[in-house]
Formats: structure tokens, C-alpha cells, sequence
């Protein structure tokens, strides 16, 4: 008998005074979930961020890339990686100056590897959504956004669109019909890479970067009450 | 592996505790420890309600997940398929390990590196694969630090938490290579941030846990802080991953409450810095990820667990380690003393599944049964009334329907059975009770006064001159 007919075999052996029935999940997030306005949803998602370390930077969709630009010359940037053929990619590379070099994930990574590991200094990637109860932001990795770009470089720029701020993980997953197919890797980012593993002091930049930046893309409506 | 089994484990047991309870620096360490986990958690959970509603989602999800493991394990097996991965069963740790090592000759690999995984530790994974000449290098990094000290994790969250600062400072000044002593936490990291960034550049196999499988969907979600786990799944070009049976659930929509209560009662974080839900190799068209994909489940006594519908219970755990974070016994003598890979409260209920009772019986009897532990635990396991349970199984006769496990009677000893089936006799005979309290009251003069453990750390016991019976008596003749 194979080891599988044998475990499932013992498993199915096993007696069952009584049939648990499915457990009412969405019931429960449905009754916990607050309600509150977009503003306060953003505050919420931006303050667990900060918490975590995050550097937040509220911007608009004419102004995000020159903030982008700034910071990089503010962190001493040299190098940033984007992705292949993006439009937020695009966008900075047609606006960055001589000395921020901006490179493409264009091929696989085995064929520049020590590229990636040693000479990139930061990356930039969409986020797709995010969760405001425990300020994470979702990205789904694509081949044109691969998922080492959000782990290798030591600090790491993400584009958010307020618009796409979810209460929680649950009403994250079932707005956006996770369950119908997943990618091959989707991530929740809550903060840069740190540990607490020697005697319980917080160090940031264990293994990913050392530094996570939201530029969080405000809504139409908001920029022109900001601008009134 | 053959595992060691110890000839005496009661004072094996009694000698690894005393050992710890002698080292001040030690229990310095972990009172410190538990202290902060213990506030940090407490920070996560202001409202008792919330925590109380989703206590009982989590045991809901988690016992129809058991209830329906079988259909749920294939169904992940027919997914994960479906998206490209390979899926192998293991029945104990020998079988998990010849699987590795067919993977990685098959790859042609030499070099593993690994992200923290608690049943990689149970099966030996790093020593068969050291015995095959495979490398198999810790990537988080507490288990680093364990790794370059000769060591095994001392806590299933914080595998270092029984070392000090200055201790890895040394450990590193003397192990890694052009490294000067340095206390600084901040430098300590990024010396092993350098040095695993070239690990998971070399590997050709990256090994990982999973948290939580979803049998729906065929995704296999992994949470943690560091990022070397999510290093270890994307790098290497052959991702395996290994896990318990007992970790998978139905539906997507399972994960948000188990994730919320893992890591909120593990390290009191709202969530982990990173979530990390894999659901296959790497397609056509992607630029990173592994190009081939493992899956390892592993029985190893879990099926025993599974048998007895009051012990199944024990499988309900998601591996938070809040109970040894509240546990009287664990802050005193640390996770090394149980001699289990997995200590404390859920050690003691889990080990007998995995190691068989014969030399884990000693466990189910170091606690006070205080309940601290089910009070925490956010799958609600019952704890102490499994701990007892256990304790009964270890005494039972053997060869008799009394014992059900492996090792069942392990702990019977004929001084104990001898006194507690006269203690039985005298009180469930009122004659015999009367005339034996009569001999103690009257006899008291004769008590010993050493008392074995009990005049270690108090007075000798000696029976009141009179029974409560002839108090009694007395008063009604006044």
C-alpha cells in the first residue's frame, strides 16, 4: 500500500460523533466590520503602516512621479528598478534625470541575478489593493512586475490608489473574486523586512528591504477639494 | 532518522529541567521573553468580545477542516496538481526525508536553504540531509543563529530566545568569517542579511513550512517578517515545501480568521510583514519564481491524534506558541528541557503522536494543569483535560483496553499503582476509612518528616490530632 492509501486510509477509519457544518465566516466579518468613509479608512490604513515603520507620501496622479524623483534624490538612489513596459514604469523613465539610472525587469532572473542582489538600490511596483484593518498593501506579482521586485532592493516605492482600499482581508478577497484563481504567488506587505530574533529587538531589513515607501495616489474628487 | 529514545525519560526529563532552573541567566532570559509576548499579545486583544467571537470562528474552521481531512487533502493534492506541483505523502520522518533526497538528486542539488519550518525540525531534516552530503543551510534568522551555535530552537516563534545579545555577538565573532565582536543588534542582522544573501543566491532548493493549505484554490500561504522565507520560495529553482497533514482547510475565505489569530497571539502583530500565498511554480511567461514545485505532507503519528475524537482535538493547533508563552512550567525551564521538538504545552500533548508515549509520558506531567494555556489558545484545544488524559494513558495497564497509544502505560511504576489502589480500598469502604483515619490521627507522632519531593520546599504533612468525625462527635455530646 502506498504511504497516501495508508494515511488517507487511517483518516478515513476514524469515527465522527458528530458533522461540524461550514463555518459562517463572511457572517462574522459582515457583523465586525465597520463603517466608515474612505477618508477614515485611508487614515486607518496609514497609520498601521507608519507603525510598521512605513514612510506614507500622499500625492496625485500629476505630481507622483516628481515626489518619486525627490525621494530618490533625498535617499541617494542611483539606481531603481521598474517594471517591463508599465505605465508608472514608463512614466518615471521618461522623466528621470542623468544620474537615476532606471533599469527593467525584462529578463529572467537568472540571467542577471548578481545585478539584481548587489546593484539595485530600490524598485517600484504597483500595489493592487490594500487592507485597511491591518494596514497591508496586496500585490499580485505579474511577469511584467515580477515578484523579486518587491523583495531584493533594500528600499521599495509602492503606487496606491486610495480608491482600492478594502476594511479587511476577508472583503479583500471576496470583492476581488480571489477564490476563482490565484496567481502563482500573491503577497500581503504590512511593512519592511525586520526581526525581532535577538533578544526581541526590532531590527529592520532582516532579508528584504530595508525601507518600504507608499505613494498613496489620492482620488479626482479629493485633489480638487485640495486644490479649492 | 532513528530517533534516541531515552531509557529514563522521567529523569532525563527531571535532569534537563534542573539544569535550567540552576542557570540564572538562562531564566532571565526567558521570564524576559514571555513577559514581552505575553503584553504584546495582550495589546492585540483590548476587546474580549472581538477575541471571544473570533476564538470560536477559529475552532469552528479548524474542527471542520479535521472533520472533513481526508476529502480536503485530496482535493489539495487534485489542485496543486492541476497548477504543476508534486505532491508526495509521507507516513514518518524517514519517508520525508528519502523524498527530499530523491528531489534533490534528481535536481542534481547540493545546496538547500531553508525557511523556518517546525516539522523540517521535527523530522531531522538538516542532519539526514548532512548525512547524504547535502547542504541545508537556516535562513531565518534565529534558526541561523541556532544552526552556526550546534543547537535546536528553543521556542517554535523565536528559535534564539534563550540567547543573550552578547552570546551571538560571540558566536558570531568566532563563526563567520572576518566578523569583529559587535553588540549591536542592528550590525548583528546586517552580518547575517550579507551572509544569507549569498545562501539564497547559491541554493538550488529553497525548503519552507506552510501555515495554512487551501484545498480550494491549491494554495499553500506562509507568514512571516523577515523575508527569507518568501527568499527561500522564489530564488532557488526547486521550491519544497513540507507540512503536517492537519494544516489544511477548505476555503480562501478560512484564512483571514486563522492568520488573524496566529499572529496576533504568536508575536502580537495585527499580521506579519509579509503573507505569502504560493499556488504553484512558475508559469509560462514569469520572469522569477522556482520552476519546479514540491509539496511534502507528512503524517508521522498525527493519524493516531486523529483517531480519538477527544486527542483529534490536539491537531486543531496553528502553531502560535502562545501556550508555552503562558505557561508557568515553560517561562521556568525553557523549550530545551522537554527534549521534544515542539515544547510546551502543545509539546506535551503533540510529542506523544509523533515520539510515542514511552519517552514523552514525563510531560504530560509537568503542568499544574492552571488552564492558562486553553485560556489563550485561539483554537480553543483543551488543553489540560487532554494533558490529563495523556497522564491516565501513561499509567494504564498494559496490554488492556485502558491504553490506546503508542507507549500507552510507559508511566506505570508499582510503587504508584500500589498506593493508589489502597487509596481507592480505604475510601470507597467507610469501614476501612474509618479505622485507617483512626490509626493516621492517632498515630501522627510516627509521620516521617522527609516526604520525598514534598519536604524539598515545605513542612512535612501530619494528620490533625482529630477527625473532623470525632470533632463532631464531641460537639454533640456537649
Amino acid at each position: 500500500m502506498s504511504a497516501r492509501d495508508a494515511i488517507l486510509g487511517r483518516l478515513r477509519a476514524a469515527n465522527h460523533a458528530r458533522q461540524p457544518t461550514l463555518p459562517e465566516v463572511a457572517a462574522w466579518y459582515t457583523a465586525q466590520r465597520r463603517h466608515e468613509s474612505t477618508s477614515e479608512r485611508t487614515t486607518r490604513l496609514c497609520t498601521l503602516l507608519e507603525a510598521a515603520h512605513t514612510e506614507v507620501h500622499v500625492v496625485t496622479r500629476t505630481d507622483w512621479t516628481a515626489k518619486l524623483l525627490q525621494l530618490c534624490v533625498d535617499k541617494q538612489l542611483h539606481r531603481l528598478l521598474v517594471g517591463n513596459n508599465t505605465p508608472h514604469g514608463n512614466a518615471v523613465q521618461t522623466c528621470a534625470p542623468g544620474n537615476l539610472q532606471v533599469l527593467r525587469f525584462e529578463q529572467p532572473v537568472a540571467a542577471w541575478q548578481d545585478q539584481l542582489f548587489d546593484a539595485v538600490d530600490a524598485s517600484l511596483t504597483l500595489a493592487r489593493s490594500a487592507i485597511a484593518e491591518t494596514g497591508s498593501l496586496v500585490l499580485w506579482p505579474t511577469p511584467d512586475e515580477p515578484r523579486l521586485m518587491s523583495l531584493v532592493p533594500p528600499v521599495h516605492f509602492v503606487l496606491l490608489d486610495e480608491a482600492n482600499i478594502h476594511a479587511d482581508f476577508h472583503e479583500a478577497m471576496t470583492q476581488e473574486g480571489w477564490s476563482a484563481g490565484m496567481p502563482t504567488n500573491a503577497l500581503l506587505i504590512s511593512g519592511p523586512s525586520k526581526t525581532a530574533d535577538i533578544q526581541q529587538t526590532l531590527a529592520y531589513g532582516a532579508h528584504g528591504p530595508k525601507e518600504l515607501v507608499l505613494l498613496l495616489l489620492q482620488t479626482q474628487a479629493a485633489e480638487e477639494g485640495g486644490a479649492a | 532518522m532513528k530517533k534516541v529514545i531515552p531509557i529514563h525519560p522521567r529523569e532525563e526529563f527531571q535532569a534537563r529541567s534542573r539544569s535550567v532552573l540552576n542557570d540564572p541567566a538562562q531564566r532571565k532570559n526567558f521570564r524576559g521573553a514571555m513577559d514581552y509576548l505575553q503584553s504584546k499579545r495582550r495589546a492585540q486583544f483590548v476587546d474580549d468580545s472581538e477575541l471571544q467571537g473570533l476564538r470560536t470562528l477559529g475552532e469552528a474552521i479548524r474542527q471542520y477542516s479535521l472533520a472533513n481531512l481526508p476529502r480536503l487533502l485530496e482535493q489539495l493534492e487534485a489542485n496543486l496538481q492541476a497548477r504543476g506541483v508534486q505532491v508526495h505523502w509521507a507516513q514518518n520522518a524517514d519517508e520525508a526525508n528519502a523524498i527530499a533526497l530523491t528531489i534533490a538528486n534528481k535536481a542534481q542539488a547540493s545546496r538547500i536553504i531553508k525557511g523556518k519550518s517546525m516539522v523540517s525540525e521535527e523530522v531531522g531534516f538538516n542532519h539526514a540531509m548532512e548525512a547524504a552530503g547535502v547542504e541545508a543551510f537556516e535562513s531565518d534568522m534565529g534558526e541561523y543563529i541556532v544552526q552556526l551555535a550546534g543547537e535546536t530552537p528553543s521556542h517554535i516563534i523565536m528559535p534564539a530566545i534563550h540567547k543573550t545579545k552578547q552570546e551571538i555577538a560571540t558566536l558570531f565573532a568566532k563563526e563567520v568569517p572576518g566578523v569583529h565582536y559587535t553588540e549591536d543588534v542592528d550590525a548583528l542582522i546586517a552580518i547575517g542579511r550579507r551572509v544569507l544573501r549569498r545562501k539564497f543566491a547559491e541554493a538550488d532548493i529553497g525548503l519552507s513550512g506552510v501555515n495554512v493549505a487551501v484545498a480550494e484554490t491549491g494554495t499553500l500561504c506562509l507568514v512571516e517578517n523577515e523575508g527569507n522565507g518568501r527568499m527561500c520560495t522564489t530564488v532557488p529553482r526547486v521550491h519544497i515545501a513540507i507540512t503536517g497533514i492537519e494544516k489544511v482547510v477548505e476555503k480562501l475565505e478560512h484564512v483571514p480568521p486563522l492568520l488573524s489569530l496566529l499572529t496576533r497571539s504568536a508575536t502580537g502583530q495585527p499580521i506579519t510583514t509579509y503573507v505569502n500565498m504560493i499556488s504553484g511554480p512558475r508559469r509560462v511567461g514569469e520572469l522569477d519564481g522556482p520552476e519546479e514545485m514540491h509539496l511534502i505532507l507528512l503524517d508521522n503519528g498525527r493519524t493516531q491524534a486523529y483517531a480519538d475524537e477527544e486527542l483529534r482535538a490536539t491537531l486543531q493547533c496553528i502553531r502560535c506558541g502562545a501556550c508555552m508563552n503562558h505557561c508557568p512550567v515553560y517561562a521556568r525551564i525553557g523549550g530545551h528541557a522537554y527534549g521534544t521538538t515542539y515544547p510546551g504545552p502543545i509539546g506535551a500533548i503533540i510529542s506523544p503522536h509523533l515520539l510515542g508515549l514511552e519517552s514523552t509520558y514525563p510531560l504530560a506531567f509537568a503542568s499544574t494543569l492552571c488552564g492558562a494555556c486553553s485560556e489563550v489558545c485561539p483554537v480553543k484545544i483543551p488543553i489540560p483535560d487532554i494533558l490529563v488524559r495523556l497522564r491516565n494513558e501513561a499509567q494504564a495497564k498494559p496490554d488492556t483496553e485502558e491504553g490506546s497509544l503508542r507507549g500507552s502505560g510507559a508511566g506505570r511504576t508499582v510503587a504508584a499503582t500500589a498506593v493508589w489502589s489502597m487509596w481507592s480500598q480505604i475510601y470507597s469502604r467507610s469501614g476501612m476509612y474509618r479505622l485507617a483515619s483512626w490509626f493516621m490521627s492517632r498515630g501522627r507522632s510516627m509521620s516521617p518528616s522527609e516526604q520525598g519531593a514534598w519536604t524539598q520546599s515545605r513542612t512535612p504533612l501530619i494528620p490533625a490530632p482529630k477527625r473532623l468525625r470525632d470533632l463532631l462527635k464531641e460537639k454533640s455530646k456537649k
